[in-house]
C-alpha cells in the first residue's frame, strides 16, 4: 500500500509517495538523499540514526515515516548555519576530538543538542547517562563527553 | 518488514473499530517494540492502526488521590512531569530509568503495558501501586491484568486509554539493569499505600508479580530489616544468559531492601 507522507525536514516542506512500511531513516536517506543520518545497527541500540522530531531526539530506524507525518524533522544536515558556520555543539566535537571514524557522530550530535537544550549545566555524570542510547566503537567516549560539556556551555552562551 | 495497510483514526472509537476488523490488525503507539518486531518479522500485521494523532489519549492529570496518565503519554513526559514528581516521585523516577533518552521520547505507557515484556519497568509500578487500567471495553484491576509472558487481559481490538495510579504514602522502585539493553534483570517496586504494603517484581518471572511474603513482613513493620533476610525461592524464575534463577531470587531480596530504604528517605 502506498501512502503520501508530508513533513518538514531541515526547514523545508517535503512530500513523497512511499510504501507504508518505509522507516523514517529510509525516507531520509533513500528518498531525500540526506545520508548524514546513519544506520549502525538497525535494531534501536546504537543511536547512529538519531534525528530531532519536534525538538526531541528519536531513533529514525525505530519508527515508520508515517509516524513523522506533519512533524518538524531536523537531521545533521540542518544543524549548521546556511553559510556553513558550525553549530556550537559541532564546533565543540571538532575542537575536543569528539570523533575518530565519525560514523556515530551525527547521532551523537543530534542527541547532544536535544540534551543540552533541556539540561543546561548538566554534570559530567548526567552527560554520560545521556549517552545510554548512543554507541561509539572508536573514542572510548571520553572526548565525546568533553565535547558535549563544552558544547553545552557554548550553547548556553557561557 | 512485510507490507501492511496503514490507518490513522482521529478518535479512539474509530481506532477500536479498525483494530477489531481483522485478527491480524495491530495498534501502533510509539513503535519502540512493535516496529522492531515487524522488522524481524516476529510480527506481521496486515493492518496498522496508529494512535499517534489521537490527542486526548496523551496527558497527565493529578488529583488528591490519584495520578491518571493517558496511554499515549511518552515515558519522557512522565519522567519530566513536575506534578508526577510531586505526587508519586517513584513513578517519575521509574519512567526515567526506561531504556535511553531516544526510546523515552517515543515509547508510551499504553504500549509498555500492552506489550507486557517480562523485563519491562511500568508493570512493576502498575502492580505495586494497584493501578486501574481503563480501556475501550471497561477497566482492569492491576492484579488481573498481567497474565503471562507477553500476555495480558486485553482482548483483540481492546485499546488502553489511560491508567490511574493511587497516590501512596511512600514508594520506591529499584532496578538492577541489564548493562547492555537497560531492561530490568530484576526490578522491585515497593509501595506503602496506607492500607497495607504492596511489593511488585519485574524481570524475574514471565510477567510482573507480587510477593505476598514480603508484603506481610513490611505491613507488620516497614523497614529494610523486615525483608533483608527473606529468602525468595528460585523455582519458576527466569534464567537466561544474563542471570540464573538463583541469582534473580537473590536480587529480589537485595532490590526490595534497597527500595524500602529509598521509600523511607
Ligand atoms: C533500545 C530499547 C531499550 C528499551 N529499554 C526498556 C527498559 O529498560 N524498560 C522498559 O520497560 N522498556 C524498555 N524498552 C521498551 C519501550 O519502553 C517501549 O516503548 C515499550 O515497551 C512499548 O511502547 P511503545 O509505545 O513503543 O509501543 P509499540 O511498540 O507501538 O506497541 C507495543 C505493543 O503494544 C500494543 N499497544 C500499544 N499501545 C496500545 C494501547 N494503547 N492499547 C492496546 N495495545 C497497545 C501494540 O499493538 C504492540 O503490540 C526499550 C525499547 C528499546 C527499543
Ligand atoms: S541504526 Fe537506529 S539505533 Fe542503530
Ligand atoms: S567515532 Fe567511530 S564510532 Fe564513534
Amino acid at each position: 500500500m502506498a501512502v503520501k507522507v508530508s513533513m518538514k525536514v531541515n526547514g523545508k516542506a517535503v512530500s513523497e509517495e512511499v510504501e507504508t512500511r518505509t522507516l523514517l531513516v529510509t525516507f531520509i536517506r533513500e528518498h531525500l538523499h540526506l545520508t548524514g543520518t546513519h544506520v549502525g545497527c538497525d535494531t534501536a541500540q546504537c543511536g547512529a540514526c538519531t534525528v530531532s522530531m519536534n525538538g526531541k531526539a528519536v531513533k529514525a530506524c525505530s519508527m515508520l515515516a508515517m509516524q513523522a507525518e506533519g512533524a518538524d524533522i531536523m537531521t545533521i544536515e540542518g544543524v549548521a548555519k546556511a553559510d556553513g558556520t558550525l553549530h556550537p555543539m559541532q564546533a565543540a566535537f571538532k575542537e575536543h576530538h569528539g570523533l575518530q571514524c565519525g560514523f556515530c557522530t551525527p547521532g551523537m550530535v543530534m542527541n547532544a543538542v536535544d540534551f543540552a537544550t533541556r539540561h543546561p549545566g548538566a554534570s559530567e555524570q548526567e552527560v554520560r547517562e545521556s549517552l545510554e542510547g548512543n554507541l561509539c566503537r572508536c573514542t572510548g567516549y571520553h572526548n565525546i563527553v568533553k565535547s558535549i560539556m563544552a558544547g553545552s556551555k557554548a550553547m548556553a552562551g557561557k | 518488514m512485510h507490507a501492511f495497510n496503514y490507518h490513522r483514526p482521529s478518535n479512539v472509537n474509530d481506532a477500536a473499530a479498525l483494530a477489531a476488523k481483522s485478527v491480524d490488525a495491530k495498534i501502533l503507539a510509539g513503535g519502540q517494540s512493535l516496529v522492531q518486531a515487524m522488522k524481524l518479522r516476529l510480527a506481521a500485521p496486515t493492518d496498522i492502526v496508529d494512535l499517534g494523532t489521537i490527542k486526548d489519549l496523551a496527558g497527565i492529570k493529578v488529583d488528591a488521590k490519584s495520578v491518571t496518565i493517558g496511554a499515549m503519554t511518552r515515558h519522557a513526559e512522565v519522567e519530566g512531569s513536575a506534578e508526577v514528581k510531586k505526587a508519586i516521585p517513584a513513578l517519575a523516577a521509574l519512567a526515567g530509568m526506561i531504556g535511553d533518552r531516544q526510546v523515552r521520547n517515543m515509547g508510551t505507557l499504553g504500549g509498555a503495558l500492552a506489550n507486557s515484556d517480562p523485563a519491562a519497568d511500568y508493570p512493576a509500578a502498575v502492580l505495586g501501586l494497584g493501578a486501574t487500567i481503563t480501556t475501550t471495553k471497561g477497566t482492569h484491576a492491576a492484579d488481573k491484568f498481567f497474565k503471562g509472558l507477553y500476555e495480558t487481559a486485553l482482548r483483540p481490538g481492546e485499546i488502553i486509554t489511560s491508567v490511574s495510579f493511587p497516590i501512596p504514602k511512600r514508594a520506591a522502585y529499584m532496578k538492577f539493569k541489564n548493562q547492555a539493553s537497560r531492561f530490568a534483570i530484576v526490578g522491585v517496586f515497593v509501595a506503602d499505600t496506607g492500607a497495607g504494603v504492596r511489593v511488585a517484581v519485574t524481570g524475574a518471572g514471565p510477567c510482573a508479580l507480587r510477593l505476598a511474603e514480603m508484603e506481610k513482613a513490611l505491613s507488620a513493620k516497614f523497614a529494610p530489616e523486615s525483608v533483608a533476610s527473606l529468602k525468595i525461592k528460585s523455582d519458576g524464575l527466569n534464567a537466561d544468559l544474563h542471570a540464573s534463577a538463583e541469582y534473580r531470587a537473590h536480587l529480589i531480596t537485595v532490590m526490595a531492601k534497597r527500595a524500602v530504604e529509598a521509600a523511607m528517605k
